[in-house]
């Protein structure tokens, strides 16, 4: 499905920033545990049709707010819209335009993997008949459909990292945000996944916020946002933000921007 | 094109699809049942234990005397029953909710709360389809207590079907409530000493109340306080077919207290969740 064939919302609750164009906006977004500032005045965009990657250090907030674009936390602080939808307004509007791949992993081991997308499929009103068409189309295209009826625990990790990008699609979200969805797999399983998500955002205009500490991750035509210990220090096209931190690529500008080296080869 | 392809300023879900995210709900529920067979069974073995050793053992020194809803003097394996049914229930719920907590299971919460629906209904869903499960495994100990010679009327077979969706939901909703709010029972085992144990020693789950007044004044009136003490006096008369106002206003008021405590715990703005910091990137 194509970026073009969506209905954008309807004008008269529509922000400035998603008439701009930002599928996701995240605006003076504080957060805090008891005394502990875990984010602070965090801003950031993601476009239709870009790879937006959120690189940041182990700690430096990542997870924090995809739980609260997600809703899992309330924010308190600032506001986050998907599509003109404000999560904490109009959760079920922005969540169904939402699709999510968690950090850790979410899908049911005991059960097999087309259970495991009819649940999801369920969990957005997507019925029986409708759901299996699209868990079966969603498998074929990760090459996974002749392993539909086995249970996940039989998969290797990057299969179900790539069963779990398929469920967060099947309700055909427009913006699709991965939390750190790499880590623990292999080179060749890594590459599988980065090129998946990159044909979805270039085939079908999905915007992608793809949080990471891998460095390599990262292309040149990217945008990316660089979160350190809870605040937002650059963000922008990867060339923009290079320029801007008077270094010759990512990885030095990561170093002099945060004074730290992320994992990855340059 | 289904009625699920998003145009940002659509309405909210029709009727039909909360039918097809409730059904979705239950039959997961029912297939992690399926899959987990030593839980089933475990489920069953636990309740049976007490029955065929316990009760048996305890028959001689334990007399019950005529009290309602029976109405002759019954053996102490018939008065415990309905204890070991709710506790039954009373496992499950806890099992149910907090192995959110402790196998992995909050990934699988994680992917419920992001869906669109309201919050408060995937929520009641899943402790309906928790609910669902609990009687499942009640009417199979049931079954297996009823050639054991434990036999109640036919028609309280079908009568403590209400009362065993209510009792279940109570417990259920204990269940998720305590998941939401409690960090410190690091494992099941301290559900078990700090939950479960105080909750079906101090009920009348083993012993008629009257039995225990007679005995310790104060143990008594911690068992009247005990929701767990109504829930199978519910289950008890309703299994004779008869209903017990008290118990049932007490169990009906005290799911509606779980419940809605569950709800507002993991309610994102005034819930405990996001107070407890989760580690992460």
């Amino acid at each position: 499905m194509s970026a073009d064939a969506v209905t954008v919302p309807v004008p008269d609750r529509v922000s400035d920033v998603a008439r701009a164009g930002a599928a996701l906006a995240v605006r003076n977004v504080s957060h805090a545990y008891g005394s502990r500032q875990a984010l602070q005045d965090v801003s950031l965009t993601v476009q239709r049709s870009r790879f937006t990657a959120l690189l940041g250090l182990n700690g430096a907030g990542k997870t924090t707010l995809f739980s609260l674009i997600t809703r899992l936390y309330d924010t308190r602080h600032g506001s986050i819209e998907v599509l003109g939808h404000r999560v904490s307004r109009e959760p079920g509007k922005a969540l169904r335009l939402l699709g999510v791949v968690f950090q850790a992993r979410t899908l049911d081991l005991d059960l097999s993997v087309m259970d495991n997308l009819l649940y999801h499929a369920a969990l957005h009103g997507i019925g029986s008949r409708e759901a299996r068409q699209r868990a079966l189309a969603a498998l074929r295209e990760i090459d996974l459909v002749d392993r539909a009826a086995e249970t996940v625990r039989r998969l290797s990790g990057g299969q179900m990292r790539r069963v779990e990008i398929a469920r967060a699609l099947l309700h055909r979200p427009q913006v699709l945000v991965l939390d750190e969805p790499t880590v623990g797999l292999d080179v060749a399983s890594r590459s599988a996944i980065l090129r998946h998500v990159r044909s979805l955002v270039r085939e079908r205009g999905v915007a992608v916020l793809w949080a990471t500490h891998l460095l390599d991750e990262v292309e040149s035509d990217d945008a990316v946002v660089v979160l350190h210990r809870g605040q937002v220090l650059a963000a922008g096209d990867v060339p923009d933000v290079v320029a801007s931190a008077g270094a010759v690529d990512m990885r030095s500008a990561f170093i002099a921007l945060t004074g730290g080296a992320p994992e990855g080869p340059a | 094109m289904s009625t699920t392809e998003i145009a940002g300023g659509s309405p909210g879900f029709g009727l039909g699809q909360y039918l097809i995210c409730l059904r979705g709900i239950a039959w997961r529920e029912a297939l992690r049942f399926l899959h987990q067979r030593e839980r089933f069974i475990s489920a069953l073995v636990r309740p049976l234990v007490w029955l065929f050793i316990f009760a048996a053992g305890f028959r001689q020194i334990l007399g019950v005397s005529i009290i309602p809803p029976y109405e002759t003097y019954v053996l102490y394996e018939v008065y415990v029953t309905p204890g070991l049914m709710a506790m039954i229930q009373l496992f499950n719920g806890m099992q149910s909710s907090l192995s959110m907590v402790y196998d992995r299971e909050m990934g699988n919460m994680r992917m419920l709360l992001v869906s669109p629906f309201p919050r408060w209904f995937l929520l009641i869903g899943k402790l309906l389809a928790s609910t669902a499960v609990s009687i499942s495994q009640v009417y199979a100990f049931l079954i297996i207590a009823r050639v054991w010679g434990i036999e109640a009327p036919v028609w309280g077979y079908v009568a403590v079907l209400p009362a065993l969706a209510l009792s279940g939901m109570m417990l259920g909703a204990l269940g998720m409530l305590l998941s939401s709010v409690i960090r410190q029972l690091e494992n099941f085992a301290g559900v078990m000493n700090f939950v479960i144990f105080p909750m079906f020693f101090a009920s009348s789950a083993l012993y008629p109340l009257w039995l225990v007044q007679q005995s310790s004044p104060v143990v008594y009136t911690i068992c009247r306080l005990n929701p767990f003490t109504y829930a199978i006096e519910l289950i008890r008369f309703a299994l004779y077919t008869e209903i017990d106002w008290t118990s049932l206003a007490v169990v009906v008021v005290t799911t509606i207290v779980f419940t809605t405590g569950a709800i507002v715990a993991y309610d994102p703005a005034r819930g405990l969740i996001a107070r407890r910091g989760e580690g992460g990137g």
